[in-house]
């Protein structure tokens, strides 16, 4: 076949069809974006949380964007095996802390709320505060469980250690620290 | 389909109606006068057994829309509602309820049927494929519509099957605040599952419209896989098949029915009797007895994104399976060698299912590597080197001569060779 040289017609047609495919794109996108999460729950996505009241060895839940929170108060037992960890052991060497550098390497200082701007000298080592919500496939660990004395998830079988650091299971990342910051010398705002 | 039809209107009505629109000549030669193989089994009742069951699964569920409400705080109360003030609710539930397995187990025996007899290889590539996109819409609409309960078992199975998509790199979980319509599932997934639950029946509707169109344009495959030559090889689809499909369709009602008033909650899980609690994960959570395979896979390989891959590439293979069996030979019948590994397959695929009930540790998780490892090897490997390594027995010339082997030399079907001796 042989090509002509394009057409005034050729160019209508193109043109046409390109502001007809941008309509299209246009008016798909509210049909798209109606389905993220909208005003209200983005509304809710901070809340503010007394941790005095969390005696050491203790574990308080609490609801942040609809997952639960874990504010666990560590025995020093507890510390003291997170501390003692060799970092080259771990499966994921990355904090996952979001009030520090992304790469912030996961030893039990960047993992406990100690890390953190603002924190009570009393709180630093012992508060670990986390989202409880495994890494793998999003079931809610058990506390004081596990191979590592600190969670594990029933659905597929993830070890967590004292730190809230995967250890064992097909979960591929430490429990995640959302933002946060004291407010007070109890008072912590998350989120 | 309309061109299998002999029907000429005789009344000046439905003259009048046939130039104008010809559907009753369509429906003549589709369900009618259509020309079926005459040799097809009982395995060959399961598509119509599907598609009765579709339709009791849409008017069950109109029903009990009716009554249910779709809200986080109301959900669970509302079936509860329907179990025990409605009238009839219990019925309509538990029809709908059990129709969803029914369902499965009629499509899944339909499924092995046509590895069996050969029915994807050409021409019937189309139906295959349609087929496969039947069976992803119904695991959508079965995976949606056990979460509307909004138990513990909805609740953390609409969980981790979302959550799936955050093993996808980089937009992972964009695409899962998404589909949540939030940072976790709550009221807008159960809203929105609901309203998905509702439409994509209809859409299997349509597909298995074009599923039939597409069988019926190259006529039904048969046990023998040899193509109908001439009228001796067929029957009429009626009265032949409507009164087998009818008679088959009656047995499996049957067993429908036991499950219904005997054992409605046989194939649930006692944790959906507990209202949704985002705070506790049941300690052993698995799902619905069909996706159980498939849970194997995933769980089977120890990565995330390898998991899901695995998991999705357990289906996606089917669609390619037209071009993956090398084989001429249609039918398992006249294949030796398949046969076997039909078997071994089947073998492994109802393993797997026990395996994905099982909790993922020790010995299971192996036994899950190798069956996972087969099953792909399976479609990959063994399909493609048998059509070069095996010897196929020899084929039929015709449906007819092979009906008339089986049943009495020549005599037909029924008719004793020697009415003297006959018991």
């Amino acid at each position: 076949m042989e090509m002509g040289e394009a057409t005034r017609r050729d160019f209508l047609y193109i043109a046409t069809g390109a502001v007809g495919a941008v309509g299209v794109g246009a008016l798909a996108w509210p049909f798209v974006s109606q389905m993220n999460p909208d005003a209200s729950a983005l509304a809710l996505a901070s809340i503010e949380v007394d941790v005095s009241n969390v005696a050491e060895g203790q574990q308080i839940k609490v609801m942040w964007r609809g997952k639960p929170l874990f504010i666990r108060s560590r025995t020093d037992k507890e510390i003291e095996e997170a501390k003692a960890i060799d970092l080259a052991d771990l499966r994921d060497p990355v904090a996952r802390n979001m009030n520090l550098a992304e790469d912030a390497p996961a030893t039990d200082e960047n993992r406990a709320a100690g890390g953190v701007e603002g924190t009570a000298a009393e709180y630093g080592e012992k508060l670990l505060i986390m989202i409880g919500v495994c890494t793998h496939l999003g079931c809610i660990p058990i506390g004081e469980a596990g191979d590592f004395d600190g969670w594990f998830c029933p659905c597929h079988g993830s070890h967590y250690d004292t730190a809230g650091r995967i250890r064992k299971g097909p979960a591929p990342e430490n429990l995640h620290i959302p933002p946060y910051q004291f407010i007070s010398d109890t008072v912590v705002k998350i989120g | 389909m309309a061109g299998h039809s002999t029907y000429v209107p005789q009344s000046k009505a439905t003259r009048w109606l046939e130039t104008r629109l010809p559907i009753i000549s369509l429906v003549r030669g589709s369900f009618v006068d259509f020309p079926t193989p005459k040799n097809l089994n009982y395995w060959w009742t399961f598509g119509g057994i599907a598609a009765i069951v579709l339709v009791a699964q849409i008017v069950t569920g109109v029903v009990l829309v009716m009554h249910y409400t779709g809200h986080v705080d109301m959900a669970f109360n509302s079936v509860e509602h329907i179990m025990r003030d409605v009238n009839y609710g219990w019925l309509m539930r538990y029809l709908h309820a059990n129709g969803a397995s029914m369902f499965f187990i009629a499509v899944y025996i339909h499924i092995f049927r046509g590895l069996y007899y050969g029915s994807y290889k050409a021409p019937r590539e189309i139906s295959w494929i349609l087929g496969v996109v039947i069976f992803l819409l119904m695991m959508a609409t079965a995976f949606m519509g056990y979460v509307l309960p909004w138990g513990q078992m909805s609740f953390w199975g609409a969980t981790v099957i979302t959550n799936l998509f955050t093993a996808i790199p980089l937009v992972g979980e964009s695409i899962t605040h998404w589909l949540w319509g939030g940072f976790a599932v709550g009221n807008p997934t159960l809203n929105r599952f609901f309203s998905l639950h509702y439409l994509l029946p209809f859409m299997i509707l349509g597909v298995v419209m074009l599923h039939i169109w597409a069988f019926h344009t190259t006529g039904n495959n048969n046990p023998t896989g040899v193509d109908p030559k001439s009228d001796k090889d067929t029957v009429p689809f009626h009265p032949y098949y409507t009164m087998k499909d009818l008679f088959a369709i009656v047995v499996f009602l049957l067993l429908f029915a036991w499950f219904v008033f005997y054992v409605p909650n046989y194939m649930g899980h006692p944790d959906n009797y507990t209202e949704a609690d985002p705070l506790v994960t049941p300690a052993h959570i698995v799902p619905e007895w069909y996706f159980l395979p498939f849970y194997a896979i995933l769980r089977a390989i120890p990565d995330k994104l390898g998991g899901v891959v695995a998991m999705f590439g357990a289906i996606a293979v089917l669609f390619i399976l037209p071009w993956l069996d090398t084989s001429r030979v249609r039918s398992a019948t006249y294949r030796p060698v398949y046969k076997q590994f039909f078997w071994i397959f089947a073998i492994v695929c109802v393993f797997l299912g026990w395996l994905g009930s099982k909790p993922a540790e020790g010995w299971y998780v192996y036994a899950a590597r190798i069956c996972t490892a087969y099953y792909f090897i399976h479609f990959l490997i063994i399909l493609a080197l048998l059509g070069f390594f095996e010897k196929p027995k020899a084929l039929p010339a015709s449906i007819n001569e092979a009906v008339l082997a089986k049943n009495g030399n020549g005599q037909p079907s029924g008719a004793a060779a020697a009415p003297e001796t006959k018991a």
